[in-house]
């Protein structure tokens, strides 16, 4: 799936070097890449129609600087294009002058607003406002008590009421919810209202009843990144019905391409204001367009792998691990721990997908992931001794640890030259010669 | 700012079905010209079939129409419903009856599984409700014991469809649910065992390994089981739906897909999609939120009814 665009568009426009100018013959080809990539990524047909026109215009004519490819300058124009389409980081919420601020929060079943509702009022909390949760959703089982545990967890006070139902019910509730927030000292409210299909008269008409009555400062739509061609539809109809201020896109932490982000604010001019990047309550994070659009693009997304590596990687792990490389004492057995911490970051062939360049390599070198298990394998049926010391590791050694571990001498023996020169590198790396070091540094896994 | 302008106009309403533009598109014409293959393209591409299955599709059409004469719009329509019935037809079965699949054992163990949000409480709901108005003793395992209130949302649709759960409490180990599920259900002599799990994205390395776990300890309380895996597919998820059943598929096995929410305007063109690249039937279809709303997938009528211009 990682197939990138600059290298499909390299192919298209190898025939092409020496061509000073981009014209609309050679780009004709290269353009349809570019659709394919974007249909693949979810951009709605008729958006990433208009989009590649808009694209060809500008390019049509553009001097090939002698320093970059004409691929890479195709696409760096597409890059561009894109994260001006995608509007600017915008993470700010309208406040009321007078409390409270009343955020609505609505969108399609399943797209994630209760998480949302819940991870804004963390957030909000943390900058030392006062917020109350409001449960509008009236209807599907259980909404009000997953909001409720929701609010425990994050210790912000909930405001719920089980007596109010049928179609009145969301509008009273929220309604009420003020009154209580203005006699509790809450200055913002969040109302989570039930999730609804955009085509449902009767639910759509609700929501709007609920802001009609309760002015709301700020409205978010929640949309799930993994929507498809349809989301422009939904994005619309709430729009229509709603005027809503911001766009929420949740659930981006999976691999989904989330051409949806830009299918939406093709039909609404909205800015996206938050992300949705996993489901503990503090993963919410604002909006970078430039990286959607690298994603879409298939580019690779360099600055989430490191956020991701950061995350996953333990900080007490890594500080006992710079000890040991300092003092030149890295063991198999750390090399077992670190090979654990980069699996904690999913497998291996995703992890590689979103290095900028893993593109170029050929398709028969794919990342095994059972690489890793026969590596973490032959490390496990070594003895202690033998993991502190691999110096002591002799032949018959090296057969049992293959038998125990299920894989050959050979493979054994793989293993330990590439930790050599690991180590050896590491020395070199502890001694001042970073960079080199860094350079010729390889993981023992093919 | 010209094409926020130009693209409201032109995506206001598209609430046509599929393939009442299909119908349209062909009422009147006598032959395949290039402009109708270049509609039929996107109309497919506009409904999530996905840019792979598309040029299978109308690779097929263009090959065939070469081959064979159409003459008429009907004969044209035949063709095209027939190419589509066959990308969902998978490893050549046809549909299975009503409910998907008929109890082969006792109990008959049915694990699902899927991405956040996408309806696995309410379908395991209805699925319950299928069940048990066929005459099965049903009983759910409340394995999603991660997400706030999951159990009293799953507690809510088990008592409207009538039968018995087993749960333990939030933060417990879902694979020792699943597995004193399985016992309940051998001591209380129940037809259908249906575990849900917690929604997670396919990404996520520990979260497949548990549900793997999960899968592992039902077969060790009861040999064979799960007998049935079944994925369930948000009927709006784009391209991304390919990789979710690619990933279950690798992690559990799938043996089915549900699809849900075909009540909007999402046309679902994503089933073509996964049962296309994946070989992975499609067993239900949920289209409403009523506990009726659950139906068992026919390729036939699926593609009939999808004719019907509205």
């Amino acid at each position: 799936m990682f197939e990138s665009l600059s290298q499909k568009l390299e192919a298209v426009f190898k025939k092409l070097r020496g061509e000073g100018k981009i014209s609309e013959q050679n780009i004709a080809e290269s353009l349809r890449e570019v659709r394919r990539v974007l249909l693949d990524a979810d951009v709605n047909y008729k958006v990433a129609k208009q989009f590649i026109e808009d694209v060809q215009k500008r390019a049509v004519g553009t001097e090939v600087l002698n320093s970059i490819t004409p691929g890479q300058l195709i696409v760096k124009i597409i890059h561009d294009e894109m994260v001006k389409l995608l509007g600017e980081t915008k993470a700010e919420l309208r406040f009321s002058q007078n409390t409270p601020t009343v955020i609505l929060i609505a969108g399609l079943q399943g797209s994630g607003k209760t998480t949302f509702s819940g991870k804004l009022a963390n957030l909000l909390k943390s900058k030392g406002l006062n917020p109350l949760l409001v449960a509008a959703d009236i209807y599907r089982p259980a909404a009000i008590d997953q909001l409720i545990a929701l609010g425990k967890q994050i210790d912000i006070p909930v405001y719920s009421d089980r007596t109010s139902l049928g179609m009145g019910g969301a509008v009273k509730i929220a309604v009420d919810a003020i009154d209580h927030a203005r006699k509790n000292v809450r200055d913002t409210i969040i109302i989570d209202t039930a999730g609804r299909l955009h085509v449902d008269e009767e639910m759509m008409a609700e929501v709007a009843a609920v802001k009609e009555q309760t002015k709301p400062h700020e409205i978010l739509f929640v949309v799930d990144a993994m929507t498809g061609q349809d989301a422009v539809n939904s994005a619309k109809a709430f729009h229509d019905r709603l005027n809503f201020d911001g766009i929420v896109l949740t659930k981006l932490d999976g691999d989904s391409r989330g051409g949806a982000a830009l299918s939406i604010r093709a039909v609404v001019q909205k800015p996206i204001k938050f992300i949705g990047v996993g489901e503990k309550l503090d993963a919410l994070e604002p909006f970078h367009p430039d990286r959607i659009a690298s994603r879409i693009l298939g580019m690779g997304d360099i600055v989430t792998l490191v956020e991701k590596a950061q995350e996953r990687f333990d900080e007490e792990t890594a500080v006992r691990l710079e000890e040991k490389l300092r003092k030149s004492q890295f063991t198999l057995e750390d090399f077992l721990e670190q090979l654990r911490e980069i699996k904690k970051m999913g497998p291996l062939s995703q992890v590689m997908g979103m290095l900028p360049g893993a593109n170029r390599l050929p398709a028969n070198a794919q990342v095994d992931d059972s690489a890793l298990g026969r590596v973490e394998a032959i490390i496990q049926s070594m003895t202690n001794e033998e993991r502190q010391r691999p110096s002591i590791i002799n032949g018959s050694r090296r057969k049992r640890i293959a038998m125990g571990s299920g894989t050959t001498v050979q493979e054994v023996n793989r293993l330990l030259k590439q930790f050599d020169e690991m180590q050896k590198m590491m020395r070199k790396f502890s001694k001042g010669g970073k960079r080199r070091a860094m350079q010729g540094m390889r993981f023992p896994m093919n | 700012m010209g094409l926020f302008e130009k693209l409201k106009a032109g995506l206001a309403k598209t609430r046509e079905s599929l393939f009442s533009k299909v119908t349209h598109l062909v009422t009147g014409k006598s032959k395949i010209d290039a402009e109708t293959i270049d509609r039929l393209e996107e109309i497919l591409l506009s409904s999530d079939v996905g840019v792979a299955t598309t040029a299978t599709i109308l690779d097929n059409i263009k090959r065939r129409v070469k081959e064979e004469k159409y003459e008429t719009p009907e004969h044209l329509q035949t063709l095209l419903r027939d190419e589509i019935a066959k990308v969902l037809q998978v490893n050549g079965k046809e549909e299975p009856g009503e409910i998907a699949e008929h109890p082969a054992t006792k109990p008959w163990v049915v694990m699902v599984v899927g991405v956040n949000g996408v309806g696995k409480t309410t379908t395991i709901g209805k699925l319950a409700h299928n069940y048990t108005k066929a005459g099965y003793k049903v009983i759910i395992g409340a394995a999603d014991t991660f997400r706030a209130a999951a159990n009293e949302q799953l507690e809510i649709w088990a008592k409207r469809a009538g039968v018995e759960i087993v749960q333990q409490q939030h933060g417990a180990d879902p694979a020792s649910v699943a597995f004193d599920t399985l016992g309940s259900a051998l001591a209380r002599n129940a037809d259908v065992v249906i575990i849900d799990t917690a929604g997670r994205l396919h990404t996520k390395a520990n979260l497949m390994e548990e549900l793997k776990k999960i899968k592992r300890v039902m077969d060790k309380r009861l040999p064979g089981a799960p007998h049935e895996v079944l994925l369930v597919l948000d009927a709006a998820t784009g391209q991304n739906a390919l990789q979710q059943a690619k990933f279950f598929n690798e992690a559990v096995g799938l043996t089915g897909l549900a699809i849900t929410k075909l009540d909007g305007t999402a046309k679902g063109g994503i089933v073509l999609a996964v049962s296309n690249e994946l070989k992975i039937p499609v067993k239900y279809i949920g289209v409403g939120e009523q506990i009726d709303d659950l139906q068992p997938f026919h390729r036939r009528e699926f593609v009939a009814a999808l004719f019907e211009s509205q």
